[in-house]
């Protein structure tokens, strides 16, 4: 009993360091947007962020959660030494960190999604054996990672479209805006709680039959419309600061649909992100409290509200000024077309959570800002960025497999 | 997971090594780094530099006209500045249209829009620096005519500027819709402007070679040759006028 102790606080520290760590680094990613135009102020970021980013974690983080901690890796080859599979997770966890911080030291754009999953196959071919990993699964989730950016990028190309031939290129903007902003808003919140509901909810302990979610998530997205409509139609327009910027008062309609694409944004990014740092953690606790490999036990809220707490707390202490740098630099992204890749970002990530694919949210978001700039959007995107994701990939996979088959073997070798 | 203390962005900054590249400081700036440097402001602003060159000319033959030279070198000075500043707008603008860079309208189109716009600043300086260069006097005759013309001149680089100010406009909206026929009207304006310093430029012509014989034939010559490069400020101005309408077309 007493080396599970060891087994789990270890696990709960690494894990903890890896939230905090996804908290500074990668939620400024998804909460920089709405700063950098303007839609919240970094204060009000942090908040929101804060809020949804746990939100997202406790009530939809647990799919995905669950694939980081048993869908890679074919558990039943490892019934006879579950502590095997403790060695195992614990050094993809550290692999994933350590690779994060050479990274960061040397100024690559990896991702906190493509190294875990990296370490934790990379342990499992080598420490157990080739024939230990799910490789259709790994095979889904490669995917995934070319797949999702392009469809974020797909549905921000449409949205934004949309924005233009509704809004935008027409005689009266404002008016229009103020008209159809509440339908964009509907569609934002929709789209986001029923996916929750669906898919999400059952880790909590809540099952509602599909008619009732349907039902749910119209009500609360007519809701929340409700209350942007009314902020709305408090927006008059400012001549003077018009005269300055021909779309101004537009923008600040745009400005109230954003802050609700914000939220989705980090609903979504704590769902999907969440288990990069406790999947690892929970299969650990699973097997300390059972003693049995692949025990069919649902996640304890309290890992996942720990992972939450974890990037809240890797937010408050450095991701605010992340948030301030990375949303002084996109400027080009005004609340017309930061709110389309926002939404399109956000269903693509929590489609992705509700289906238990851990995807990198930032890429998502690359993808999501290209289609509004394929969609004439955006004045000038550098190309050279896209090239720069292309090789963090080729190189982060083996990278975290590599240190993870290390780290397994130092674990295997000293702990208990 | 190290905060880089220059940027506040996380990642460990190598101290000392490449500060000004900050190197350490790009992971969380993934997304920052997809922006390239937009260049519809700089652009708006370099056609603001041109007009206000090309706007010194009618105080500049004023000066001239009045015989004050202090006055006019002057105003020669502050037009050569003014060309020297748009120059090298010119070349920051260029510096950051690096081939990567992916926009809405084809990169080319806009360098070629600069390229016009410098040329209003470039004629400008032109014409002032023949008039410095020969003490050129306007023969009085024609001098009323002469500055009508050159304020007209001036008002097409004006109008070719209230057209590209709409390129931010344009960019919002996606070069559609509403917006694209406002800058069109504005360009037809803009041609009707131009067609008028060509009228005013055959007149002037003919009212100059109505007197030439009373003149010194080597400033008759000189004299030519200022309406001359004085018109093609109009014909600059009409040709960012077909650049911005090469833009609206795509």
């Amino acid at each position: 009993m007493e080396e599970q102790v060891v087994y789990v606080v270890l696990a709960a520290i690494f894990g903890v360091f890896m939230a905090w760590g996804i908290g500074a680094n990668d939620v400024a990613n998804a909460m920089a947007t709405s700063v950098g135009a303007k839609a919240l102020t970094i204060r009000q970021a942090i908040f929101v962020a804060a809020t949804f980013e746990f939100l997202g974690a406790v009530l939809a983080g647990g799919e995905v959660t669950s694939t980081i901690r048993k869908g890679i890796i074919d558990a039943s080859l490892l019934s006879g030494t579950p502590e095997t599979l403790i060695y195992g997770m614990l050094a993809s966890l550290l692999a994933a960190g350590t690779w994060l911080l050479v990274a960061s030291r040397n100024g690559w754009p990896v991702s906190t999604t493509h190294s875990i999953v990296g370490a934790i196959v990379g342990f499992a071919a080598v420490g157990v054996g080739i024939d230990a990993v799910h490789w259709g699964k790994v095979g889904t989730i490669v995917m995934s990672w070319v797949v999702s950016p392009l469809m974020a990028g797909f549905i921000a190309y449409l949205v934004f479209q949309s924005v233009q031939v509704l809004i935008l290129r027409r005689e009266d903007p404002l008016a229009r805006a103020k008209r159809y902003v509440p339908v964009y808003i509907f569609l934002a919140a929709f789209t986001i709680t029923l996916m929750t509901i669906l898919k999400g909810l059952k880790h909590v302990g809540l099952t509602i039959s599909v008619a009732n979610a349907y039902l749910l998530a119209t009500s609360i997205a007519l809701l929340i419309s409700l209350i942007g409509a009314f902020a709305i139609r408090r927006i008059e327009p400012d001549p003077k600061l018009e005269k300055k910027q021909h779309f101004y008062s537009v923008e600040r309609v745009f400005a109230v649909l954003m802050i609700v694409t914000a939220c989705s944004m980090a609903f979504a990014h704590g769902s999907n992100d969440v288990a990069n740092a406790i999947g690892p953690l929970a299969a650990v606790i699973g097997i300390a409290r059972t003693g049995l490999v692949g025990a069919t036990s649902t996640i304890p809220i309290w890992v996942l509200a720990l992972g939450g707490g974890g990037i809240v707390v890797g937010l408050a202490t450095y991701g605010r000024r992340v948030i301030a740098t990375v949303g002084h630099k996109i400027t080009q992204l005004t609340p017309s077309r930061g709110f389309a890749a926002e939404l399109a970002a956000a269903t693509t990530i929590v489609i992705a959570s509700g289906t238990g694919i851990p995807v990198s949210t930032t890429h998502t978001l690359v993808g999501a800002v290209l289609g509004v700039g394929l969609a004439r959007g955006i004045e000038a995107i550098d190309l050279r960025v896209v090239g720069r994701i292309f090789v963090s990939w080729v190189v982060t996979i083996p990278a975290g497999a590599l240190l993870a088959i290390v780290f397994f073997y130092v674990f295997k070798a000293t702990l208990p | 997971m190290v905060i880089c203390a220059r940027t506040g962005a996380a990642g460990v900054h190598r101290h000392g090594r490449f500060p000004q590249k900050r190197r350490g400081c790009e992971l969380a700036n993934l997304l920052a780094n997809i922006f390239g440097k937009s260049p519809v402001k700089p652009l708006e602003k370099h056609v603001g530099i041109a007009f206000r060159c090309t706007k010194q000319l009618n105080g500049f033959f004023r000066a001239v006209v009045a015989g004050k030279w202090d006055k006019a070198a002057e105003i020669r000075d502050a037009i050569a500045a003014l060309e020297h500043e748009a120059d090298d707008l010119k070349k920051e603008i260029r510096m950051h249209l690096p081939k990567s860079l992916f926009m809405p309208v084809p990169r080319q189109d806009l360098l070629e829009l600069l390229l016009v716009q410098d040329k209003m600043a470039n004629r400008t300086k032109d014409v002032s620096g023949v008039v410095m260069g020969r003490k050129l006097q306007i023969p009085k005759p024609i001098a009323k005519e002469f500055l009508t013309f050159v304020s007209r001149n001036v008002d097409a680089a004006k109008q070719a500027r209230k057209s590209v100010r709409e390129l931010d406009e344009l960019f919002a909206t996606g070069f559609r819709g509403a917006e694209v026929s406002m800058v069109e009207s504005l360009i037809d304006e803009l041609d009707k402007i131009e067609t008028e310093t060509d009228d005013l430029q055959a007149s002037l012509r003919g009212s100059l070679f109505e007197i030439e014989d009373t003149l010194d034939p080597v400033t008759v010559i000189f004299l030519y040759q200022v309406i001359e490069l004085t018109g093609e400020i109009a014909d600059m101005a009409e040709r960012v006028g077909r650049r911005l309408e090469l833009l609206l077309s795509h």
